[in-house]
């Protein structure tokens, strides 16, 4: 029995002792009691939210961009559904493997997906590839396990469904730059955009943009979407209608064919660009569709220089273009009557020099017409002697040169109209008078650029009406889906006398008629224009006009035509440029023939039915 | 309760031992519940695990009846049996276990693999009831040295598979035996000044047992949001689950960190915070209140016992169960590091669920047979 009372003592002693253990109990409880009062109660909203951002992702919507028609309704660009490749980074943890094993689904070079993914943080999408292909992207999701993080992605791609065709004008869309995301301009707009970066393209942006759409997804912890919680749909882009005539334009760029140049037609009376053509050009579907680095380096290294924009951006001396500006300025200042006549023997002694007609024997007896008919170099020489610099900076000033025109593309040049005063601060040289003499003829510091040349055609056509060229001719609002026509530009009339545009008229008839352009005359339609032949003097070993034809290339003459038809009552302006070329009259001239007759069979042939 | 009231329900079941198995089943429906809600969304291949989890639950309760009929006497006399073939099955697991995540825990048997070092518990539990109740210790080597050179092996076995979080309840469940049975002042000064100064030898060696996802896991309960993709991972996303859950839950099926797998291994050792994500403050709370009533009815069957045995016995059942549910809820909470301890009678697992049931039968047991001898 003793054992069993001091079993009873050891029971007793451990019924005391158990109290302690269940106070012991009872605070680790109350404890997280309390653990969970703060998580769920106090700190519930916190991490409510924390949970929300775990299985939420936001996705941009991208709007379809606005479509792009020409004059008539032909669609200039639109926009194709095609396969994007991105990359999430967050799911991306071996990229040096990633970018290893990519290339062999995906025709990309592993230094590009590189390239693209140093520049970027650790979180978020980065567009690898646009429009891969459907083979290619089947392989990827074959290979889905081997590629973590990788995503493809249906979205829109531009399109320009005429390729090389308005290729300048149209310009190209591609994905928002560093430097531009850094731009106030674009402030609203969010890494990964597609936005137009050239052409008409950069130029009417805001319209064809739209307004990006959001979708919220649930996704779960392998980032495998799971529902949609909220959608915000996409808002398209306006469509624009161009004032181009497509079927001009290809016939334009189609008459330069291989040649470096440039075609400009407007319509006199309110400035519509009727066909913009600059050669040699480019497919602006290679470059919409993310170029790669290396192609986008070879392309701006190209020496023939595809991008540039020759007939806003080239900037070549006028040659005897510029005697149209001559004319009107020796009019109105009277310092020669259209009806005084001068002998050509076809030299100009000026000091010490001699200044040569391009007609070895001269023209003999010489009036304006005939002048402006035959360009004769020796009246001009004798007309700039007696004007003086600034006179003829004045009129050609007047007449749109040395100033951009404004019309909506990217990047226009204004070309250069020297005076004594522009010599003296730009060359610090005071202005020698037989520099005038060269000007006279288009020729020296002077350069202009076909749309300016184009303008000047149309204020001659027009009876001295400015217009600004102008490109877009009307919107399709997406919101109401309303057609809204683009107020035509304001026009400026210049304050010259009607008599002094009929005199330069009968001149530049007479050039196509009897002159040094007969290669234009046309059964069908009356033109009247002027040729010129613009030195390349700079690069030319040796200054002899006479042999162009034994000269390589790159050294001859451009070949200039300025035109407008018909004659009696304008419908079109037209510039021609051919790059080395050498004379006007044989090169450029039956080029604007052309195009003018089609623009003339146009405007009798009834047109389809679209707008 | 009267004495009255013993006699008259000593065949069948009386009030309290209703509302044990009451409670008992109300925690088991609510892990089978959460285990359903987890597992079902998932893209599951063969027997749901839910029913798998049931059907365990069947065993288990089948082993709560056994446990609860046998007299804890008879089987306390099979304690160091038992407790020598559990130190068996460790050693085989060492030997030749299935090993998962660079752990050893597990030996295969037939379609079913057993996890020895939650067998051993009750073994344990008995052996320590047995060996306090068989004569009074006296002395503090005999009250205290003797019993934890028991203890020590399967401590070891268990930390060397490496399973901290077992071999840490192994050791709270001595400490607890212990600290009820009782110290002689002097003595109990002496362990823990020894255990103070080998605390830095101890905790190296600890330290150094540990594999590598272990440590990680500890040091990353520093500062959990320091990386949240990594190691940090478990512990963050499993306090969203918990507090994002707020008052009211999420509803079942509703919680977006489980069903979408932000939150791993919904179903063994973060459940808590899966129940917790859908059923918010007001389930958690009524759930830890069930636990609670449980361990309050568990120490009153010890207050009760008629003998060291049954008390202590019930003492060690309480301490097992109850350890699990603190480490576990800390640890989900991020009260505590993730050491993988699952929650008593709610985490997916069929070893844990025969054995937990089996203790808490043995608790019954013990309540059953206090008015037998009279």
């Amino acid at each position: 029995m003793l054992d069993t009372s001091r079993q009873a003592n050891e029971l007793a002693d451990i019924q005391n002792r158990l109290i302690f253990v269940k106070v012991g109990f009872l605070m680790l409880l109350v404890l997280l009691g309390l653990r969970l009062w703060q998580l769920q109660i106090r700190d519930g909203l916190f991490y409510q939210d924390l949970a929300r951002d775990n299985r939420t992702r936001s996705i941009v919507l991208e709007p379809a961009r606005g479509l792009l028609y020409d004059r008539n309704g032909e669609l200039l660009a639109n926009n194709i559904p095609s396969f994007q490749l991105y990359i999430s980074l967050e799911d991306v943890q071996d990229r040096e493997g990633l970018i290893a094993r990519l290339p062999q689904y995906v025709d990309i070079d592993g230094q590009d997906i590189s390239d693209k993914l140093s520049k970027k943080s650790r979180r978020g999408r980065v567009k690898i590839k646009a429009g891969i292909t459907l083979k290619e992207a089947a392989l990827i999701e074959s290979h889905r396990i081997e590629l973590p993080g990788v995503v493809i992605q249906p979205e829109y791609q531009r399109h320009y469904p005429l390729k090389t065709y308005a290729a300048h004008v149209l310009g190209y869309v591609g994905e928002i730059s560093e430097s531009q995301l850094k731009d106030p301009e674009f402030s609203n707009l969010q890494q990964g955009r597609i936005i137009g970066q050239y052409g008409v393209e950069r130029t009417f942006d805001k319209y064809l943009l739209g307004e990006t759409g959001e979708e919220v997804i649930e996704v779960d912890a392998l980032g495998y979407p799971k529902r949609s919680l909220s959608v915000q749909r996409p808002l398209a882009g306006d469509d624009l209608y161009l004032t181009l005539d497509i079927r001009l334009q290809r016939l334009a760029e189609d008459l330069l064919g291989e040649e470096a140049g440039a075609i400009v037609a407007l319509d006199p009376w309110n400035g519509d660009v009727l066909a913009l053509a600059s050669k040699p050009g480019f497919n602006p579907n290679d470059v919409s569709g993310g170029i790669s680095a290396k192609d986008w380096q070879q392309f701006l290294q190209d020496t023939r220089h595809p991008l540039t924009n020759r007939a806003i951006q080239g900037q070549y001396p006028p040659g005897s273009v510029f005697k149209i500006i001559m004319a009107a300025a020796l009019l109105e200042t009277q310092t020669l009557s259209a009806q005084e006549s001068i002998p050509c023997h076809g030299t100009f002694p000026f000091g010490k020099r001699v200044f040569r007609d391009w007609k070895a024997g001269g023209h003999g007896q010489v009036d304006l017409t005939k002048a402006i008919a035959e360009s004769c170099d020796v009246y001009f020489y004798k007309a700039g002697n007696q004007l003086g610099i600034e006179p003829i900076a004045t009129y050609a000033r007047q007449f749109g040169l040395g100033g951009k025109t404004g019309i909506a593309l990217p990047s226009e040049r204004s070309g250069l109209v020297p005076s004594s005063e522009w010599k003296r601060k730009v060359k610090r040289e005071p202005w020698y008078p037989g520099e005038t003499i060269s000007i006279s003829i288009g020729q020296g510091f002077l350069t202009v650029t076909p749309i300016q040349m184009a303008k000047v055609a149309s204020i001659v056509a027009t009876n001295g009406r400015v217009v600004q060229p102008r490109l877009f001719k009307a919107s399709r609002l997406r919101r109401t889906g309303n057609l809204k026509e683009e107020p035509e530009p304001p026009i400026q009339q210049l304050a010259m006398s009607p008599k002094t545009f009929a005199h330069i008229k009968e001149g530049l008839a007479a050039v196509v008629t009897k002159g040094t352009a007969q290669r234009a005359k046309s059964d069908m339609v009356s033109i009247a224009g002027k040729t010129g032949t613009a030195q390349v003097v700079a690069l030319k070993p040796d200054g002899d006009k006479d042999k162009n034809k034994e000269l390589q290339k790159e050294f001859r003459d451009h070949a200039w035509f300025v035109a407008f038809a018909p004659v009696e009552h304008p419908k079109i302006a037209v510039v021609v440029l051919v790059e080395h070329m050498g004379h006007g009259g044989s090169a450029s001239a039956p080029l604007a023939k052309t195009l003018i007759e089609a623009y003339m069979s146009f405007q009798t042939t009834p047109q389809e039915p679209s707008l | 309760m009267s004495l009255m009231n013993d006699n008259v329900n000593r065949r069948g079941l009386d009030t309290f031992d209703w509302c044990f198995l009451g409670v008992i089943m109300a925690i088991l429906s609510a892990g089978i519940l959460s285990i359903y809600s987890v597992t079902n969304s998932h893209s599951t291949t063969g027997f749901p695990i839910y029913l798998k989890q049931a059907t365990w639950m069947v065993v288990g309760l089948l082993a709560f009846l056994v446990a609860a009929g046998i007299d804890y006497h008879k089987l306390a006399r099979f304690s160091y049996l038992l407790y020598g073939i559990g130190l068996i099955l460790l050693i085989i697991v060492l030997v030749g276990g299935k090993a998962s995540r660079g752990a050893q825990r597990w030996i295969p048997l037939g379609p079913f693999v057993v996890q020895p070092s939650e067998f051993i518990k009750v073994p344990l539990i008995l052996t320590l009831a047995a060996y306090y109740g068989a004569t009074s210790r006296e002395g503090w080597v005999r009250r205290l040295i003797v019993p934890g050179l028991i203890v020590l092996p399967g401590f070891l076995l268990i930390l060397k598979q490496p399973d901290l979080g077992s071999s840490l309840g192994f050791l709270a469940i001595f400490l607890v035996v212990v600290l009820t049975v009782g110290m002689k002042s002097k003595a109990f000064g002496f362990v823990i000044l020894a255990a103070l100064m080998l605390f830095p030898f101890a905790w190296g060696g600890v330290w150094g047992s540990l594999h590598g996802y272990q440590q990680d896991r500890i040091l990353s309960f520093v500062d959990p949001n320091s990386d949240p993709g990594g190691k940090g991972y478990h512990g963050l996303q499993s306090r969203i689950a918990i507090g994002s859950g707020q008052l009211l839950g999420k509803g079942l099926h509703g919680g977006t960190q489980t069903q979408f797998r932000f939150l791993p291994e919904g179903h063994t050792d973060f459940v808590f915070a899966v129940f917790a994500e859908e059923s918010g403050f007001i389930g958690s709370i009524v759930l830890l209140s069930l636990y609670i009533i449980l361990f309050l009815m568990g120490l009153e069957i010890a207050l009760k016992a008629k003998d060291v045995v049954g008390a202590l016995l019930a003492v060690g059942v309480v301490a097992m169960i109850a350890f699990g549910v603190v480490v576990n809820i800390a640890m989900t909470s991020g009260l505590a590091p993730v050491v993988g301890i699952p929650l008593p009678l709610m985490s997916y697992g069929g070893s844990a669920m025969v054995v937990n049931l089996t203790a808490l039968g043995l608790l019954l047991n013990v309540k059953r047979r206090r008015l037998s001898l009279l």
